[in-house]
């Protein structure tokens, strides 16, 4: 992966030319960029985040981080962000017809946004499994306590798609407003189980054990990216959104437990 | 009662000419200050649909849950607070002072952080909560129980605050009174100082009434979001927020108005 960023940081610095256009309106980015992101990008963003500024010197991106929905609200509530990634495709559909995304991007990227990696469920427990939890079927015993996500949220909406799908009634004891928050109770123990995306559980590492089940096929995330109609800098937007979509972006996205789209 | 002629005349006198603008202008910016956001509230109202809304199951039970669990925690923040502020304001011990910053630590703490605290000392791995688990099978998160925690943990500083407040500016010449004529501290504390400082009580309950009303971070933490058992209409409100913001108007304007209500109402008898 190393190679990889070292392959991108020299394109963008090589391409200083008259005769690319392209490479070179890139180099020349500056500002402050915004990105609003769904909480499980936190990891990786971040460290995409510290790639793009070391790319492009005169760049500082700010991350916010919190539930899709929630963002989405904020973005169309006029709150200043340059680039918005999703956890799923209806939020980004929530802020298409809202807000909407910057025309000149999304005819070249796709009006709905640009899917760049996916994520499935996944049963988080805490380490040792107290509960010995093996199945989604187990989840639906009162004796085991679990956590899961408001099905207002994208980590809810899925985990309604897969018990709807199975004919899975799970005795929640909470429904928490976003995936980490699932994970937080988890790895305190205060549940015995909860049901967060797999990305969370490999990057919550010794912190909560993953029980894989086969019914997480029937809901898979597809996570959208788009620049907005608002962005101050719709190119440097733009950059940012090319930099997760590319390969370095492929690779730490695989890394911190993503699918490719 | 005690106060020499000319000054009360005096203050007679500040009390019926006009307000002198250097304290009217702040005034009213700080009434406007405090509406307006009230007035945008009202403004994006969807009355039309606000009858179904309103009389929706779900949204009833959320507002139960709010009006009873804020109660309780006022009245276990009286029970346990107002003997609280009694000790700050009249007994001497050291470390009075430390008490006292300590005390107001939920005020100055995000609740969300406080409902973290609360976690990891009631929680079921809890400090103390892993004993409660372990001996009384209890566990406490998740519980409507946990939620009337998270509010006194906020809201009692307002109460003891006020209180204490009170008892400083009460006339302690009244106690010593009592005292040499034989009452007991308790007595004293009973008869003459409670009745005194009861304007203080009422308002620091309300004050406290009302944050445990509004109570959010600590809630969500640590007792969680359960239609029923632990979703009050703060956090009703925060999940409507995130689909359908027209029904978290709706609910924010009826958690509004029925808190103005009983605080208006509460106010009306006081007076």
């Amino acid at each position: 992966m190393a190679g990889a960023l070292t392959l991108t940081a020299c394109s963008a610095a090589d391409g200083t030319g008259p005769d690319a256009p392209g490479a070179a309106s890139r180099d020349g980015l500056t500002g402050t960029l915004t990105v609003l992101a769904a909480a499980s990008l936190t990891d990786v963003f971040t460290e995409l985040a510290e790639q793009f500024e070391t790319d492009n010197p005169g760049v500082e991106v700010e991350l916010g981080f919190a539930g899709s929905s929630a963002l989405a609200a904020q973005i169309n509530s006029g709150a200043p962000a340059d680039v918005f990634a999703s956890a799923n495709t209806d939020t980004m559909a929530l802020v298409v017809d809202g807000a909407g995304l910057d025309t000149a991007w999304a005819a070249d990227h796709g009006r709905d946004g640009a899917v760049f990696a996916t994520n499935t469920l996944r049963i988080a427990v805490p380490p040792g499994n107290p509960a010995g939890v093996e199945d989604l079927a187990d989840l639906s015993d009162d004796s085991v306590a679990t956590a899961l996500c408001a099905p207002e949220v994208p980590c809810g909406a899925a985990t309604t798609a897969v018990t709807d799908a199975e004919g899975v009634e799970i005795a929640a004891v909470t429904l928490e407003q976003d995936v980490r928050a699932v994970l937080t109770k988890v790895e305190l123990g205060e549940v015995d189980a909860g049901l967060v995306y797999a990305t969370d559980v490999a990057a919550a590492g010794d912190a909560v054990e993953g029980v894989d089940f086969p019914e997480s096929d029937s809901a898979v995330n597809a996570y959208p990216v788009g620049v907005l109609a608002d962005a101050a800098d719709p190119e440097l937007a733009a950059a940012w959104v090319d930099l997760v979509l590319s390969d370095t972006g492929a690779d730490a996205l695989a890394a911190a437990g993503f699918g490719a789209p | 009662m005690t106060a020499p002629a000319p000054a009360r005349g005096r203050a007679l006198r500040a009390r019926s000419g006009r307000p002198p603008w250097i304290l009217l202008v702040p005034a009213l910016l700080g009434v406007a200050f405090l509406v307006l956001p009230l007035l945008g509230l009202l403004a994006s109202t969807p009355w039309a649909t606000m009858g179904e809304r309103i009389t929706d199951p779900a949204v009833l039970s959320a507002l139960w849950l709010s009006l009873s669990t804020a109660t309780v925690a006022t009245a276990v923040c009286l029970v346990l607070g107002v003997p609280l502020a009694w000790l700050l304001a009249r007994a001497e011990f050291p470390g009075r002072r430390l008490v006292r910053a300590l005390i107001t630590v939920p005020l100055v703490i995000p609740p969300v952080v406080g409902g973290v605290a609360l976690l990891l000392v009631l929680g079921r791995n809890g400090l103390l909560g892993r004993h409660l688990d372990a001996w009384f099978g209890l566990t406490l998160p998740f519980t409507t129980a946990a939620v009337v925690i998270a509010q006194v943990f906020v809201a009692m500083p307002f109460l003891v605050v006020s209180v204490e407040g009170a008892l400083r500016g009460a006339d302690p010449r009244f106690e010593e009174a009592a005292a040499t004529l034989g009452a007991s501290r308790a007595t004293v504390f009973t008869r003459i100082t409670l009745p005194a400082v009861l304007p203080g009580v009422g308002a620091g309950a309300a004050l406290c009434w009302a944050r445990a009303l509004g109570e959010f971070g600590a809630t969500i933490t640590f007792a969680g979001n359960f239609p029923g058992t632990t979703q009050t209409m703060p956090l009703a409100v925060y999940m409507a927020m995130q689909r359908d913001p027209e029904a978290a108007v709706v609910l924010s304007l009826v958690l509004l108005l029925v808190s103005l209500a009983v605080l208006a109402g509460l106010r009306g008898r006081s007076t």
